[in-house]
């Protein structure tokens, strides 16, 4: 079954707070062997906040979504500054686009990831494919 | 050190993924899909094994920026599709990813760069293109 076609534009709640800790930094720059100054944490930690967010996307009973069948298709960020150890974050989810192709559902998102001031740091977009019931 | 120049082509760097590797990276980044560490799960839904996090494979494109500008923290752009499964073997040596760029174009402190990252003779990633910033270093500001 395809998801909710009247997905396309929807602005999720924002995630919950975030708080960046020196220890979390430290678990992924060692699980990703990433060089380490003590300031800006590694470019794709974001995801970790980014995850929350399309996580309550896809278990919204509304929307549709077989987790089973979401493939990660594409990620990207934007930075407007690097995020660093004492940040709370939120991610702000929208729904870009909504397509399909082949029976599955091709759902562009973005995350807006802002800091404990309101203030812009990354964003997040991801394209999630939903395969059909046969993908 | 200061490589990104305009159609530079940066030292390709190699990094072998291990079982373990993804172990790690599973509990660093919250993403427990089974597919990631199980055998039975992966190959229950047609995977030919435990494959790497398409993330995990990003993180190590943004190792190798990272390594070329000099410091963490100077990526402004990273993208990419998610095109090939790295497939992990379940032994000590693991498998190895290989990254290499070149820099398209430098405008206004900020360096273009294409990215290739393979897995034997397969690209991995789309489309890995990513925005570096080139130049004295920034401020980092504590939060």
């Amino acid at each position: 079954m395809a998801v909710s076609a009247d997905l396309a534009g929807r602005t999720f709640a924002p995630t919950a707070p975030y708080e960046v800790t020196a220890e979390r930094v430290a678990e992924f720059v060692a699980a990703t062997g990433s060089a380490y100054d003590g300031t800006a944490a590694p470019t794709t930690f974001p995801i970790v906040v980014a995850f929350r967010a399309m996580t309550d996307l896809m278990e919204d009973p509304d929307v549709g979504i077989a987790l089973h069948r979401v493939v990660h298709g594409e990620q990207r960020f934007s930075y407007t500054r690097p995020v660093v150890p004492g940040d709370v974050l939120t991610a702000t989810l929208t729904v870009d686009s909504l397509r399909q192709i082949g029976g599955a559902d091709i759902i562009g998102t973005r995350s807006e990831i802002v800091d404990a001031d309101g203030a812009p740091v990354v964003t997040a977009h991801a394209v999630l494919v939903h395969r059909g019931e046969d993908g | 050190m200061n490589a990104l120049e305009p159609g530079a082509e940066l030292p390709t760097q190699e990094y072998a993924v291990t079982r373990a590797d993804l172990v790690r990276y599973a509990g660093a980044s919250g993403d427990r899909n089974p597919i990631h560490w199980s055998d039975r799960v992966a190959t229950g839904v047609g995977l030919p094994g435990v494959i790497a996090h398409g993330m995990f494979t990003m993180a190590l494109a943004a190792r190798a920026l990272d390594t070329w500008a000099g410091a963490p923290g100077r990526v402004r752009e990273l993208g990419c599709k998610f095109t090939k499964p790295v497939v992990v073997p379940d032994d000590d040596d693991g498998v190895v990813v290989r990254v290499a760029g070149t820099v398209k174009g430098v405008e206004d402190g900020r360096a273009s760069v294409a990215l290739e990252v393979t897995c034997g003779d397969e690209k991995v990633l789309g489309m890995p293109r990513a925005v570096v910033l080139v130049g004295p270093a920034p401020e980092v500001a504590s939060a």
